[in-house]
């Protein structure tokens, strides 16, 4: 069949029914009640929580073979948590398990692959497979039971509150905890701020483990999650390593391209009729976005107008506003340095959200709901202003969905930032390799050589006017596409096979594309 | 010829570096200098050479005047350079540490003999010469009527101070007399006078003096080294609104007092004089070329 965007899909893959993508806002309302493992259960006869081992927390949550397991990706490629529980799984000699993560980042030492390998996992599902897993799946390396399911953060909360994602054991990190199970991620040495990935599953996994290297006098404070949802408690000698979960502030870029690409996205921003005092923005994290952050600042300053909220993965740029009034909230589902991950305990403005507040389109109503803009990268953008945030220029994994498709649908205006060209490879294409996020909910595009306003999203007539009425001139997302071509050529086209490795939902819980083996 | 006529900032991007090649042309710089000398490594030249001579042949930007700076005159590359250059058409060629006219002539007749060898219009190819010597500065009049094909001087300061044996320091002192020569020197030949170099691409603040100064001097732009100083460049070179209401109002009064026959011109209590119109006129031709309407 062909879904609304025009991609082929199978009606079944393994036993994963296709719901082929039917649009942007035709989303169906009609689920029934909330499906949860969570269990009433009694206080431990113990008196705590406290388990002496991983294997000790396994056994007791009668972890079995084909079960699914879960953990947050708060800590980012600086996880070490996953790394363990997987080794003490495989030590217990539990096999096929279900690995529902809400993304894998590149884990290695020992890598993820190994465990699929040796069949401690035969079934994947995560918001993005980045790295040598995602390689090794690609690349048919390692053959699974199941195409892995690859869902934007949007989709997650609704895939386990619908009962087609049901979590057994839910293995959260926390950068401090009590022996009761009160965790957080705010406090402690390898602090991640704000757990926002986790709710979803302390709320609605059949047992939940938390897993620290900081056992602290109870009540832990501050809290994030509650003692009420948790059955035991690790300590282990390291969770994580604060080097790679996020160090200091990221410096502004002084890569000029980028510079360029932040000032006049920054520019097309504050021209928007809805730059006015009480607006909400999601920048986001990395060279581009932070740059932008620093530019809407001077530019709030200048006109003495201040945002109602920023919302989503919260690097230090973000809290630096907050702290000069600019911004009245900060509403953090992840946060992305130092900065940011001790900002949340010591502001009042600063706040951790669960995820399915931030992005969750079935949690009656999410933030993103309220967004005035949010700015998304991108791996390619096509004349369609489709977008592939997944794969790269060989069809290698190189990206997770994110909240990327997600934010283009909720924000009011959405502006994808990417050059033009990444080395020899066009990143404004005729047609992406992976649809993951529908061009219709995306409203521009912005690269060093211009911005193209999308024709077919719902704020086109005003955006124009806006940007014309600001002297800001646009070009055609076909002109981007030719002049990328006229710099580096067409290239080869990423063949093939007819298996498909991989599901990519959309926020709904629909297919809107999916990735097949590659030929090589 | 591309379709800027402005020349307000002229930045370099090395021919042995294929990003800055292709990302150059998407500053705002009006000029864009294809370098295949100083940015070059020996063992890079033909590498270089070959790679600026595709792109500006068959993807030179279409809104910028192109320039390919080629090696030393006394180089054992320069031959090779011209060969390639003048086949790629740019819009000019910069020569760089120009010292007497007759260097400049004899690289002109070169230039021609390659035009015609290879079919192209005689006499297109403009020159820009690089005083970069104390020698090449008191030349710098005949360097700059030596041949009708150049059209512009550009001061290099680093070389300049270091052919005087003088101390390079950001307040430029040292090349104070230098660029009043080379601007005079550009004026009474009627070509156009290209600023030197600010080093220290992480002090704007010592830029934007620089640039005020060029200006105030007479300068028709500035050679810039890092993207990041084209827009401050820019924008010292082109006339604020102030600056250009109130070159209008100069020349409302003046074309007033013409009608009604007035010997002389008075605007707010003080006298029009000829050098105010001239400064006044010079204020709209650039705010024209920069396509501000006024």
């Amino acid at each position: 069949m062909i879904n609304a965007v025009g991609r082929e899909l199978p009606e079944k893959i393994g036993s994963y029914v296709v719901k082929p993508f039917l649009g942007t806002g035709l989303a169906k309302d009609d689920y029934g009640p909330v499906v949860s493992n969570r269990r009433p259960t009694l206080k431990p006869a113990s008196g705590t929580k406290l388990v002496a081992t991983l294997e000790d927390a396994i056994k007791a949550s009668g972890l079995q073979d084909g079960m699914t397991i879960s953990f947050h990706h708060c800590f980012r490629e600086g996880d070490k948590i996953i790394g363990q529980v997987l080794t003490a799984i495989r030590n217990l000699g539990i096999k096929n398990l279900r690995f529902a993560p809400s993304a894998v980042v590149n884990v290695k030492n020992p890598s993820v692959v190994e465990f699929v390998k040796d069949g401690t996992i035969s079934r994947i599902e995560a918001s993005g497979i980045r790295g040598e897993l995602g390689d090794a799946v690609i690349n048919g390396d390692i053959e699974l039971d199941e195409p892995v399911i690859l869902r934007p953060h949007g989709a997650r909360p609704r895939a386990i509150e619908s009962g087609d994602l049901k979590i057994d054991v839910a293995f959260l990190g926390a950068s401090a905890a009590d022996e009761y199970g009160n965790a957080t991620g705010q406090v402690g040495p390898n602090a991640c701020g704000s757990m926002g990935y986790a709710f979803v599953d302390a709320l609605n996994a059949a047992k939940v483990v938390i897993v620290t290297d900081n056992l602290v006098d109870y009540p832990c404070c501050p809290i994030s999650i509650s003692q009420q949802y948790v059955d035991f408690v690790v300590k282990v000698d390291e969770i994580g390593d604060p080097a790679k979960i996020g160090a200091g502030a990221a410096r502004m870029t002084k890569n000029p391209r980028d510079l360029m690409i932040a000032q006049y996205t920054a520019n097309a921003i504050a021209a928007s009729r809805r730059f006015k005092d009480g607006f909400s923005f999601q920048t986001g994290a990395g060279a581009i976005p932070i740059a932008i952050t620093n530019f809407l600042a001077e530019k709030m300053e200048e006109r003495e107008i201040k945002a109602s909220f920023a919302l989503g993965g919260i690097p230090a740029a973000i809290i630096d506003m907050y702290e000069k009034g600019l911004v009245r909230v900060v509403a953090c589902s992840q946060s992305f340095d130092a900065v940011a991950a001790k900002a949340i305990a010591a502001n009042p403005g600063v706040i951790e959200i669960d995820n399915a507040v931030y992005s969750n389109i079935y949690a009656k109503g999410c933030m993103l709901d309220r967004l005035n803009f949010g700015v998304l990268g991108a791996l390619e953008i096509d004349t369609d202003f489709n977008i592939n945030i997944l794969t790269g220029s060989s069809g290698e994994m190189m990206g997770g969905l994110g909240g990327g498709p997600d934010v283009a649908d909720g924000a009011d205006i959405s502006v994808v930032t990417l050059p033009l060209v990444r080395g020899r490879t066009p990143s404004v294409v005729p047609k992406v390799f992976t649809l993951c996020t529908p061009g219709s909910s995306v409203a521009m595009v912005v690269t060093e050589a211009g911005i193209a306003l999308n024709p077919a999203h719902k704020r086109y007539e005003e955006l124009k006017e806006d940007l014309a009425a600001a002297g800001i001139k646009t070009v055609t997302i076909e002109y981007l596409c030719e002049l990328a071509r006229s710099i580096v050529g067409t290239p080869k086209p990423i063949e093939t096979t007819d298996r498909v490795v991989a599901v990519v939902e959309y926020r709904d819980g629909t297919v809107i594309d999916v990735i097949r083996h590659l030929k090589r | 010829m591309g379709k800027t006529a402005l020349k307000r900032t002229s930045l370099y991007a090395s021919g042995a570096s294929p990003v800055n090649l292709l990302q150059a042309r998407f500053y705002h710089e009006d000029c864009l200098v294809y370098d295949l000398e100083d940015s070059v490594p020996i063992a890079e030249k033909d590498a270089a050479r070959l790679l600026v001579y595709h792109l500006v042949k068959y993807q030179r930007p279409t809104d910028k005047y192109v320039l390919i700076r080629v090696n030393g005159i006394y180089s054992e590359f320069i031959d090779e350079d011209l060969e390639a250059a003048v086949r790629a058409c740019p819009d000019a060629i910069r020569i760089p540490k120009v010292e007497y006219a007759n260097e400049v002539k004899r690289i002109a007749e070169r230039i021609t003999e390659i035009e015609k060898k290879a079919g192209l219009p005689v006499g297109k190819i403009e020159l820009w010469c690089n005083i970069e010597s104390y020698l090449g500065a008191l030349n710098a009049r005949e360097i700059a009527e030596a041949d009708p094909r150049v059209v512009a001087l550009a001061l290099g300061a680093e070389d300049y101070t270091a052919s005087l044996r003088a101390t390079r320091t950001k307040e430029g002192l040292e090349i104070f007399y230098a660029r009043n020569l080379v601007l005079t020197a550009c004026r009474a030949a009627g070509v156009e006078a290209i600023d030197a170099v600010f080093s220290d691409i992480n002090d704007k603040e010592g830029l934007m003096k620089d640039v005020a100064l060029s200006k105030n001097l007479g300068f028709d732009g500035k050679t810039v080294v890092h993207p990041r100083q084209v827009d401050v460049v820019n924008a010292a070179f082109t006339p604020s609104a102030k600056e250009i209401r109130y070159a209008k109002r100069v020349l409302d009064a003046v074309e007033e007092g013409k009608r009604e026959g007035k010997g002389a011109v008075t605007l707010d209590g003080s006298m029009i004089d000829k050098p105010m119109e001239l400064r006044a006129r010079t204020t709209l031709a650039q705010a024209d070329a920069a396509g501000i309407a006024y």
